[in-house]
């Protein structure tokens, strides 16, 4: 197997210790990339002892405990706390998820390490660069098109084609999914990735949708779409349980059958 | 003090805020032709809009006979009769096109069987004035703000609005009286920018974080209203605080009264329906200050439910598992992650939670914000606008109706981008900037960076918190405000003491925390003093030592500066609009508010 090292200015070297406050009973390990662009040196992995007794049940709450009464230096990006703003998505027990609907005694392991979202750019700690992810999403104009001129109340749409939309438009778009799949860490400049295929299909299963057409010659690319391997670390990862490879698979269904 | 370059912008319209409402106001300037800047310190699909569950009201009249005067006056009743009537008429009557509008950008409403956007019953609601229970508030199942909020984006995307992402707003540009432009941190370069507008809208949302509990993310500082004060400007009604009936106990995570809406209903220890002695007619599906009284009630007289008797339940188990899954499956994924509930068979634990602000900054129903100056109540402030929670146009008056938040954002968004091409014009000229006019940001910004005090920002925010928990609460005493007011004023004077750990520019979340709290502090400040100030109960302001609603002195808008520097509120007040919008509908006079 292909060896690959990282350059030496990105190797991440063991960073500082914060024990645990005094009094303490139990206490949790919880190791967390440090990365500052404004100051010299690697990134480095500091190590929290926390006093899980003065948490949360989430490790959401340990870091806004850690950040609050441990070490304000830390960054991270929250909003809603409650799994719909997307924010917090991160990379916990090697695994990418929220961290404000994951539970860190449900991360396996003795210590919970804590990185951010792998292979986007690190800005600062936690805190990943996701231009490209947002331009992709943009990319696909999410957003309904029509020719026929609009009624004057609501267009028509049945029960049974509202329920496609389901396990589509709930996407949160907080990019575990795109940035958990190899072929995205290999081909992210070209290959769209799962989030931005999920909300792709979605506008095309939605029956007012007027550009089926269009929209299916803008993903026909031997990158765009067919870099899907279906690894299914997609599914795997979707804190809200959606299956972006299948929404894949479909897009793919789509394009065969419009030219048999 | 360290030196700051600024990077200057300069566009027609700034909006600050890309929530419903900021997104909605952006796009109407944009499609007008107006160069509009949107900066926002989160993505606009993280903004607080996203967890709206329960729906948007409007009478479309999909489930059976609707009438915008009933949710007129639904609307009027709910507020107590604090709410301005003429801009209730305006928000009901362009409630429905602004419903329409969403549905033909593809906010995946749900449908009824002859797919049309389905409708569910909400608090206060009701048919032909009172009568009973209607279906008014239009659902996406129970993730209506989500879908809105993606689909608005989505839409501004196909429009020419810039987005200025992860930007976080510092204050407003002044000059004499004049709005003239906005400051903003960038967070991921740590530069600063001097946007310059003819006009600024505030789209900044509501303060909930003020509370130690409340169902608000921890991005709704209310950072809109901390720069209004601080350039010298009131807020309005900042004493009427919405609790929301179902937040999760412990965690605070909003369970919608669309759960209600769809038959769930509330219980105590004696497994008693209390609602029903409270509001006979309508239930469980009154106003959300009136349930969060009674459960409030029912716990303090001994029949709250678990260990402590602290909480009450929310009944669900008894509902059609088809039911919860097409039209609850939201809150019945957060039941299960934050309360391990199964809401097919166990009840959801609750408690009244901190979840909106009726107050905020003053405007008229064309969005233009107001103050008052000498006789005249009325006096806009040019070049400012405020929509959604920031502002108080006042449609929810003294308390908000459930689903009347999302139709506020989108009708006063759209209104806001209306008056905007009306009186501007793309491209004029702007006059130059004065140093001066932002040399106090800078010296805030530098001071916060430096702070070396003793005092952590977070712990000085709980302090915070825990004070407008205890002291200004569902139910309100004398004693418990001049609490609060003296609490609020140590707090304030901490400030000077407040340390700041990173010295950094580049996403320095410490000290972009610190400016948040520095926001909230004055907020919570006016919102004690407001609710001290006011000896009346109307609302979701109840005072224990006056129960009763006093229209002969208490018919009027508080309005409440703030002395930043001292930590001192001055009030005066507006007179609560007592004519609609158009003859074709009569000023509804205050009445007994029963249910």
């Amino acid at each position: 197997m292909v060896q690959l090292t990282l350059p030496k200015n990105s190797q991440v070297q063991t960073g500082r210790h914060h024990p645990a406050p005094e009094g303490a009973k139990r206490t949790k390990a919880f190791r967390v990339y440090r990365y500052d662009p404004e100051e010299p040196g690697n990134p480095r992995w500091d190590t929290y002892d926390v006093d899980v007794d003065a948490c949360g049940p989430m490790v959401l709450d340990v870091l806004l405990h850690i950040k609050n009464t441990m070490d304000a230096t830390l960054a991270f990006r929250r909003s809603c706390r409650e799994g719909v703003c997307g924010s917090c998505a991160m990379n916990i027990g090697g695994r990418n998820t929220l961290a404000c609907t994951h539970g860190w005694e449900d991360v396996p392991g003795k210590d919970v390490q804590v990185s951010p979202l792998p292979h986007m750019p690190v800005v600062k700690d936690l805190v990943p660069d996701l231009t490209l992810f947002y331009a992709q999403y943009a990319s696909i104009e999410p957003w309904l098109h029509t020719d026929t001129p609009e009624p004057q109340k609501e267009w028509i749409q049945s029960p049974e084609d509202r329920a496609k939309l389901d396990g589509l438009y709930e996407c949160i778009l907080c990019a575990c999914c795109t940035t958990s799949c190899p072929s995205y860490w290999w081909n992210g400049e070209k290959y769209l990735g799962p989030a931005t295929l999920l909300q792709a299909y979605r506008w095309l299963i939605d029956s007012r949708d007027e550009a089926t057409g269009e929209r299916l010659d803008a993903l026909e690319d031997p990158f765009k779409l067919y870099r899907c391997h279906t690894i299914m670390n997609c599914a795997q990862v979707c804190p809200k349980g959606l299956n972006p490879a299948k929404a894949i698979a479909e897009i793919k269904k789509m394009l065969v059958e419009r030219v048999v | 003090m360290a030196t700051y370059e600024f990077i200057n912008h300069r566009y027609d319209v700034v909006v600050v805020g890309a929530g419903g409402s900021g997104l909605r106001a952006a796009l109407g300037c944009a499609q007008a032709g107006l160069k509009t800047a949107c900066i926002s310190k989160v993505f606009p699909t993280r903004s607080h809009t996203v967890a709206a569950q329960g729906g948007i009201s409007a009478s479309l009249g999909n489930m059976g006979e609707d009438d915008w005067r009933w949710h007129m006056y639904d609307t009027v009743k709910g507020s107590d009769w604090l709410g301005d009537q003429d801009a209730i008429e305006y928000m009901v009557r362009n409630a429905p096109a602004a419903v329409y509008e969403l549905e033909h950008w593809g906010v995946p409403f749900s449908r009824t069987e002859d797919g049309k956007i389905y409708q569910r019953a909400f608090g206060g609601m009701t048919r032909n004035y009172g009568e009973s229970p209607i279906q008014r508030t239009c659902a996406a199942a129970d993730r209506t703000g989500h879908a809105m909020l993606h689909t608005m984006y989505g839409q501004s995307l196909a429009h020419e609005t810039e987005f200025f992402i992860e930007y976080f707003a510092l204050d407003l540009i002044m000059d004499e009286g004049v709005c003239r432009g906005v400051t903003a941190w960038k967070l991921d370069d740590g530069t600063l920018h001097r946007f310059q507008a003819q006009l600024v809208i505030l789209a900044s949302g509501g303060y909930g974080r003020a509370y130690f509990s409340c169902t608000s993310a921890h991005t709704c500082t209310g950072d809109g209203n901390g720069m209004v004060l601080r350039a010298g400007l009131p807020l309005q009604d900042m004493e009427f605080v919405q609790f929301h009936p179902t937040g999760i106990y412990g965690a605070g995570c909003l369970i919608t009264e669309g759960a209600r809406g769809e038959g769930g209903y509330l219980t105590n220890s004696e497994g008693e329906r209390f609602m029903e002695r409270y509001a006979p007619s309508v239930k469980d599906l009154a106003p959300r200050d009136m349930v969060s009284r009674a459960m409030t009630i029912e716990i303090r007289e001994g029949r709250g439910v678990g260990p402590k008797k602290d909480h009450i339940f929310l009944h669900l188990d008894h509902l059609d598992p088809k039911v919860l899954h097409e039209r609850l499956p939201g809150i019945s994924e957060s039941a299960r992650i934050f309360a391990g509930v199964d809401v097919t068979k166990e009840p959801i634990p609750v408690l009244p939670t901190v979840h909106y602000n009726m107050g905020g900054i003053p405007t008229n129903f064309y969005s233009e914000v107001v103050t008052k100056t000498g006789k005249n109540p009325d006096e806009v402030v040019p070049g400012l606008m405020a929509v959604g929670e920031a502002a108080c146009v006042s449609v929810h008056g003294a308390n908000r109706l459930g689903s009347n938040s999302l139709i506020d954002l989108v009708v006063f968004g759209r209104s806001a981008a209306l008056r905007a091409a009306e009186v501007l014009k793309s491209g004029d000229k702007q006059p130059e900037l004065k140093p001066a006019m932002t040399e106090g940001h800078l010296a805030r910004f530098d001071r916060f960076r430096h702070a070396d005090g003793d005092t952590p920002t977070a712990a000085l925010r709980l302090e915070m918190q825990h004070s407008m928990q205890e002291d200004a609460a569902v139910f309100r005493t004398g004693d418990s405000l001049k609490s609060g007011v003296k609490r609020l004023q140590a707090v304030h004077d901490k400030r000077a003491d407040l340390r700041v750990s990173d010295r950094g520019l580049i996403w320095n979340t410490d000290l972009m925390e610190t400016l948040e709290l520095d926001n909230l502090i004055g907020q919570a400040t006016v919102t004690v003093n407001g609710a001290l100030n006011r000896t009346e109960s109307r609302g979701a302001h109840a005072r224990e030592d006056f129960p009763e609603r006093d229209d002969k002195g208490w018919m009027k808008h508080t309005l409440a500066w703030f002395d930043d520097a001292s930590g001192k509120v001055r009030i005066d007040y507006r007179p609560v609009h007592a004519f609609t919008m158009t003859n074709d509908i009569a000023y509804m006079p205050p009445k007994a508010r029963v249910y």
